[in-house]
């Protein structure tokens, strides 16, 4: 992983899309433990507020990596610095390095929007739009261009977000019929139709019931075979049953904690977290 | 509400009887403030109807139904056919068609100014203004609303006409009257950008971010969510934005009598004069004719046509608003 990073740095004058070029996802499957995010002393403010403090992490290529903390602790704004969503909130600031694969996303010449078309965001609500399920999926794939074979890759996302059986012959309806576990899982299929490389999830199931939960607990595990998933959540239990990897975040904008999920919850280092990972549901 | 009547004397006291009939005073006051509205619509459609009664049959409705005996002035099929529109001339004539298309060409013209600016207004409003653009912006749009329409028919003949209007006609080679249709056309719609764009960007700005979070994270550009997202999930209230701004074209007065003229004829040529049917009653109300004669009531009779018109894009405005229902979560 030390390795990846140096090469990170070496080649970070190459854009986004040219990062991305150089390989075909048969290379990528080849080192399924390369770094595709590392950030190195990331701060965040908002405003006069620093919500992130020197954010250090690497996370690797096609694992399930969650966040967890307090609320408060700023791991949706890590989540968010990610894709760069924090800059739509006007007093957001960003110092501090973060690289997607062998690019700094902060650079100058780095567009967020294409940057977001390799990103791709599950957001906490789900929030379909008000349009049918077949437009829900394939409006990432009008406003990218992709305009070929639209049917085969909406039907193939909504498979790949476990849908397709419940919706294949009411594609036209709004997706606002749908119950809430399946609209967040149409959230799935509307964020991987374009093919992205990384998931960030925003946590996708603190809305749900029970049963919509497993299943997207479920789906996110399948989801780690193609792409490289980072998923905040609340809920402890969750993250020790569905990442590889596990940061946690302390108030203050802190990461306190980083490494396998195991190690983790088995064996923290630090007591703080020890403490509160104990202390929830010990 | 009526407070508890058991045993405890405490919770049944007069004070609470006291608030009571105030309470009840106080409701009475208000539904009768809003009942003026209603009874104020009722009393004009109903003068409307009594005086455009006897326009065509000589007297009025009222006396009609009393047993008056009809004596037919005006037909209405002339009325509704009929090209030539001059109730006060030596030869008389009363097809209203001339004024109708009058009133339907500054409306239809002027939509074509105010929508496609109001709503690019309202866009940028909405989506691209910083909080500092967007606070002078606003203010500076709603002191355009709130100018004098007459001003804005003085600034047609003073400033629209002589410098845009007949300039651009020599060079198409045609001669612009000092009032004509496009400057019309032009003052109304410009006047009526502020009812768009601030109607529409109160129901842009309604759309929950969610929606706009999705379409970003999905690498949408600010074009796409503004074209793709906002306007979709806000077309009932954008729509509606624009039939009230049709509706105030309709009944628009002073500004197309200055700016258009009192010309009326169906004509093609925008450099032309017409005659609005507001232009025709603001002639007949302040000219010579005798009140009880057929041009004198001719205004009722035109003044109910335009009601007609304006309820219809209200209640087409009430079914775009139940068709196009904003379904957010």
């Amino acid at each position: 992983m030390s390795h990846a990073s140096t090469t990170a740095e070496s080649e970070d004058s190459s854009t986004i899309d040219t990062a991305l070029s150089t390989e075909s996802r048969d290379d990528r499957s080849s080192r399924p433990d390369e770094t595709v995010i590392r950030s190195s002393g990331l701060d965040v403010y908002y405003g006069e507020d620093q919500a992130l403090d020197g954010i250090d992490m690497e996370i690797p290529a096609r694992k399930v990596t969650a966040l967890i903390g307090p609320s408060g602790c700023g791991k949706s704004t890590f989540l968010r610095s990610i894709n760069r969503m924090n800059d739509l909130i006007d007093v957001a600031r960003v110092d501090g390095d973060l690289y997607f694969r062998r690019k700094n996303v902060y650079d100058a010449d780095v567009d967020p929007v294409a940057l977001r078309r390799k990103i791709g965001m599950v957001f906490q609500k789900p929030n379909p739009f008000p349009k049918s399920i077949r437009d829900n999926v394939a409006y990432g794939l009008r406003v990218q261009g992709k305009t070929d074979d639209v049917d085969g890759r909406i039907e193939e996302a909504l498979r790949g977000a476990a849908l397709w059986d419940e919706v294949e012959d009411r594609l036209g309806e709004s997706g606002l019929e749908l119950s809430g576990g399946q609209q967040q899982r149409l959230c799935i299929a509307r964020a991987i139709a374009t093919d992205p490389e990384v998931i960030l999830m925003d946590e996708p199931a603190s809305a749900l019931d029970p049963v919509a939960t497993a299943k997207i607990e479920d789906l996110i595990e399948d989801l780690a075979r193609e792409y490289t998933v980072v998923i905040v959540t609340h809920n402890m239990q969750q993250a020790a049953r569905i990442s590889d990897k596990t940061a946690v975040f302390l108030t203050g904008g802190n990461l306190v904690e980083f490494g396998d999920t195991n190690e983790v919850f088995s064996n923290p280092e630090n007591d703080r977290v020890e403490d509160y990972i104990t202390g929830k549901f010990g | 509400m009526s407070t508890d009547t058991d045993s405890d004397t405490a919770i049944t006291a007069g004070v609470a009887r006291a608030d009571r009939v105030r309470d009840r005073r106080v409701r009475r006051t208000l539904f009768g403030c809003a009942a003026i509205t209603v009874v104020t619509t009722l009393a004009i459609f109903a003068v409307l109807v009594d005086n455009g009664f006897s326009y065509f049959y000589g007297v009025k409705l009222h006396e009609a139904v009393l047993g008056a005996t009809l004596d037919q002035q005006v037909s209405l099929t002339e009325f509704v056919t009929g090209t030539r529109w001059a109730p006060d001339h030596a030869r008389p004539s009363h097809g209203i068609l001339p004024i109708v298309y009058g009133t339907l060409a500054i409306t239809v013209g002027s939509a074509f100014v105010s929508i496609p600016i109001g709503t690019a207004t309202a866009i940028y409003l909405s989506e691209y203004a910083s909080p500092g653009v967007r606070s002078k912006l606003k203010p500076t749009l709603e002191v355009l609303a709130g100018i004098p329409t007459i001003v804005y028919g003085f600034f047609a003949i003073s400033f629209v006409t002589p410098f845009f209007i007949s300039p651009a006609g020599d060079l198409l080679g045609y001669n612009a009257g000092r009032y004509n249709l496009l400057a019309g056309c032009i003052v109304v719609g410009v006047m009526t950008i502020p009812m768009v764009s601030s109607l529409s960007e109160d129901a842009m700005s309604a759309v929950p971010d969610d929606l706009r979070n999705a379409a970003y994270g999905l690498g949408a550009t600010k074009f796409d969510v503004s074209l793709r997202v906002v306007l979709p999930a806000s077309i009932s209230g954008v729509f509606a934005s624009y039939i009230l701004a049709v509706s105030r074209a309709i009944g628009e007065t002073m500004a197309v009598t200055l700016a258009a003229g009192q010309q009326a004829q169906i004509t093609g040529n925008p450099f032309n004069e017409i005659m609005t049917m507001t232009a025709y009653m603001v002639s007949m109300a302040r000219g010579e004719s005798a009140v009880g004669t057929v041009e004198y009531q001719s205004l009722f009779a035109v003044g109910m046509v335009l009601f007609v018109m304006t309820l219809t894009m209200n209640l087409i405005n009430d079914w775009i608003k139940r068709r196009y229902r904003e379904v957010y979560q």
